[in-house]
């Protein structure tokens, strides 16, 4: 018995001896954790899971990524424990939803910021589209808006919460449009909130563009406009909201990446700015991502930094008024 | 009969050994603490990433039936319930195995699930267009009603008086305050960061349960040194279906109350359970026995929430919205491999739908001829010598809340819960109701709250809460519920004296 514990020992030491003796040279030395500020079986958990199966590959990281899911309030509480306790040392990764946690550190009352992030890379960009119910008399936006005018704050539209996309893309309709609707976030998310659409509580709802493909393939609602600069490819036939002329850009998109802690060491961000994008152009990412619904955009770390700049600029003007 | 013309493709040799896999791993993972079924299929979805797609969901359907049953084993022996869902079974089931019926009662719960799942499959085969229009059904106004009506259950359930019910249904509800509230994001009551997410249920529910349990337990080591020894009876597994036959009563509103429940997407597996449990006691002609280690207590709750589980996939499966946690890392498992769930899915993927249907119908009667052969077995955990026990049940406390989301603040919230409610036993206070309150909290105001915007917007508070017979039948059944109370108080002025505590305490130590 004691021949055995100091052989585990020895090999202990043997293991994590190098890693030790040379820095972070050989990062990643044991398998990293990524946290995901929503529940299992939402959209961002299942995307995470897909994007990331594949960091044991050696051509990859060498190492595999576990998903920690550490959901509640829009995703308030897995940021704040990122920012405040998760530790700098490359081996506690997150996946970021933008504009979410933006517009919640404008908002107030988080411990974060973009400042207290370091982004990696991006993997998926899924844009908010309008929805109403399969057999509702609304066929284009004209209509919506024009039903709005007639009746101000009686058109009751979901989505998926406060300071999220769908509040976001909610608050520019209200903008670019000059009428007042009545926005009714979810506390179930982006599923109740399509839930609620389909079954006739609300004359439409602002969702995510790969739930609603799948809900109007299954015949339960129309999409009407998507809320971004162009037509999406999983949805060719559906005009943005500007062709439909509203002045919307797309600061609702909502953008899923990789991010670490502020004082990461620089080697090991260098490294995962290298190898994470490549991970997420793997080809069974790709096919899988695609069977699944869920449109891609992957961007380098420099790509995301100026995307995150961005965003805060045209969120701060938006939410000014709020 | 399309399900009939699929079933063959279960027995295939691969199929059969991923249904045992899934059936045998379910039922180990459920009776872990802390392990809820949403997390035991999360857990196993990497798996089916090299999986065919109906292998993969045969694995998932199999694990999510039979760790809602292994919750049970885990309810009744150590009176730790692994989900909401078993919190039902911990009340009857637990104070039968300290009688050394454990067996029995282990028994009773399999057999009950079986009889509830395989009915819960038969709605999912044959009603489910019917079902998917009731999922629609309730709106904001009616889930509010649904979450009313499960106060006024708090009342009655499990205490020694109705006002101890309800003071400990309100420690709950205050407590689900707690943490960044759901609509809004305004942050209430946040003292410690470890509970800015608010109180997650799993620990919650661990710490009320176990704590108290093990506390009394180690004060009891000190004052005898003359440990007990608890006579474990054997029990025919003959006897235990006479058992559940002959209480028809029970299994009929257990099987039914789950059902309905489990539908209503967001709530039903949570309190299908809880709700059975209080209608059956009411309707039972030994009402009184409740809680005491009663068949019926077990066989109610247990056939509740595994009927849940076929109608809590109808709005997954025709409207492609998953209703429950679950249901979302189900729609995972499916969307991986490239299929979409919705009304065209038993048209496109046939071969997909009706084995995936299949096996959790077959996987039932598995469960539960795996559940019988363990029951015997697993009863003896009951002579274990009682500072062992404390030791173990503690050690599976810390572990169980820890790993809800590998948090150290979980573990302190359990720990904390549990202590204060040692205390609030010892006043004739009562866990159920409490976490009850906890679970409630949250339906109740934030569909208020969506469902007074909604009326703001549109037809004014007054008709969107008050009108449409589902409305009013729900506000009727709630006024029912409240005077049977009231009624049954009056009755049999059931208050607890001085001596009742004392004597009560005595009985328990």
């Amino acid at each position: 018995m004691r021949k055995w514990i100091a052989g585990a020992a020895l090999a202990l030491a043997a293991m994590t001896g190098p890693a030790l003796a040379d820095g972070h040279a050989s990062y990643p030395a044991r398998p990293i954790m990524m946290m995901v500020s929503y529940g299992a079986g939402g959209a961002t958990d299942f995307q995470a899971r897909i994007v990331t199966m594949t960091a044991g590959n050696e051509d990859a990281l060498g190492m595999p990524i576990a998903i920690l899911n550490r959901p509640g309030a829009g995703g308030r509480v897995g940021w704040n424990w990122f920012a405040t306790e998760a530790e700098a040392d490359g081996y506690t990764l997150a996946a970021y939803n933008v504009p979410h946690f933006i517009a919640q550190s404008i908002e107030g009352g988080v411990s974060y910021s973009t400042d207290d992030f370091e982004p990696i890379a991006n993997w998926g960009a899924d844009p908010a589209v309008f929805v109403v119910g399969a057999d509702s008399d609304f066929d284009s936006m004209a209509d919506v808006v024009a039903y709005a005018k007639e009746n101000p704050g009686g058109l009751t539209f979901s989505g998926a919460g406060l300071f999220v996309g769908h509040h976001i893309a909610a608050l520019q309709l209200e903008k670019a449009a000059g009428v007042k609707l009545a926005y009714i976030p979810n506390n179930a998310g982006g599923a109740g909130a399509m839930r609620a659409v389909i079954a006739g509580e609300v004359l439409g709802g602002v969702n995510n563009l790969s739930d609603a493909f799948r809900a109007q393939a299954a015949g339960n609602v129309k999409i009407l406009g998507v809320f971004d600069l162009e037509r999406n490819a999983f949805l060719p036939d559906v005009p943005t909201m500007k062709e439909q002329g509203f002045d919307i850009d797309n600061a609702s998109v909502n953008f899923r990446g990789v991010m670490v802690p502020k004082g990461t060491p620089q080697e090991v961000i260098d490294r995962l700015a290298e190898v994470v994008p490549t991970m997420f152009e793997n080809k069974r990412v790709q096919s899988r991502m695609e069977a699944g619904g869920s449109p891609m955009a992957i961007m380098t770390r420099d790509e995301v930094i100026g995307m995150w700049a961005a965003r805060q600029e045209t969120l701060e003007e938006l939410l000014a008024g709020l | 009969m399309d399900f009939l013309f699929y079933m063959g493709d279960v027995f295939t040799p691969i199929n059969f050994g991923l249904l045992l896999l899934g059936t045998i791993g379910g039922l180990i993972l459920g009776a872990t603490p802390g392990l809820s079924p949403t997390m035991a299929v999360a857990l196993l979805i990497p798996f089916t990433f090299q999986l065919e797609p109906q292998q993969g969901l045969i694995l998932l359907g199999a694990a999510y039936t039979s760790t809602v049953a292994g919750g049970a084993v885990s309810a009744i022996l150590l009176k730790i319930p692994g989900a909401p869902a078993n919190i039902a079974t911990t009340l009857d089931g637990h104070t039968m195995a300290t009688k050394g019926e454990g067996a029995k009662a282990l028994q009773l719960s399999f057999l009950a699930s079986a009889v509830g799942g395989i009915f819960g499959v038969f709605l999912l085969i044959f009603l489910t267009p019917v079902l998917a229009q009731w999922a629609l059904a309730f709106g904001p106004s009616h889930l509010f009603w649904l979450a009313i009506l499960g106060v006024t259950v708090i009342g009655t359930l499990d205490s020694s008086s109705v006002v101890k019910g309800l003071l400990a249904g309100c420690i709950g509800l205050w407590l689900a305050t707690i943490g960044f509230d759901d609509i809004m994001g305004a942050q209430r009551f946040i003292f410690h960061p470890s509970i800015s997410g608010g109180i997650n249920v799993i620990p919650a529910l661990i710490g009320l349960f176990a704590i108290p349990q093990v506390i009394t337990m180690f004060t009891k080591g000190r004052s005898s040194d003359d440990a007990e020894i608890i006579s474990v009876k054997r029990h025919p597994i003959r006897l235990a279906f006479v058992e559940v036959l002959r209480r028809k009563t029970a299994l009929f509103i257990g099987t039914i109350t789950g059902s309905i429940i489990g539908l209503i997407p967001g709530v039903g597996g949570q309190i299908a359970g809880l709700v059975a449990y209080d209608q059956s006691k009411k309707f039972s002609r030994e009402s009184e026995k409740f809680g005491t280690g009663h068949s019926e207590g077990v066989i109610a709750a247990e056939s509740a929430n595994n009927a849940m589980v076929g109608p809590s996939l109808v709005p997954l499966l025709t409207l492609s919205i998953p209703g429950s946690p679950t249901a979302a890392v189900l729609l995972g498992g499916l969307l991986i491999h490239g299929i979409f769930p919705g009304p065209d899915l038993f048209m496109n993927y046939p071969q997909v739908a009706w084995t995936f249907i299949d096996s959790m119908l077959i996987g039932q009667i598995l469960m539960c001829i795996f559940g019988l052969y363990i029951a015997g077995l697993a009863a003896r955990v009951a002579r274990v010598p009682h500072a062992v026990m404390a030791a173990v049940v503690l050690g599976l406390a810390v572990f169980g809340s820890y790993s809800v989301q590998n948090s150290m603040g979980d573990v302190y919230v359990m720990a904390s819960l549990g202590v204060g409610m040692y205390f609030l036993e010892r006043f004739g206070f009562s866990a159920a109701p409490l976490v009850l309150g906890l679970i409630l909290g949250p339906i109740a105001e934030a569909n208020f709250i969506q469902g007074s915007m909604i009326a703001n917007a549109t037809v004014g508070m007054g008709s969107y809460f008050f009108t449409g017979w589902l409305n009013w039948l729900l506000i009727l059944i709630v006024l029912a519920s409240v005077s049977y109370s009231i009624w049954m108080e009056i009755a049999q002025r059931r208050y607890t004296t001085k001596d009742d505590a004392v004597a009560k305490e005595e009985a328990m130590s």
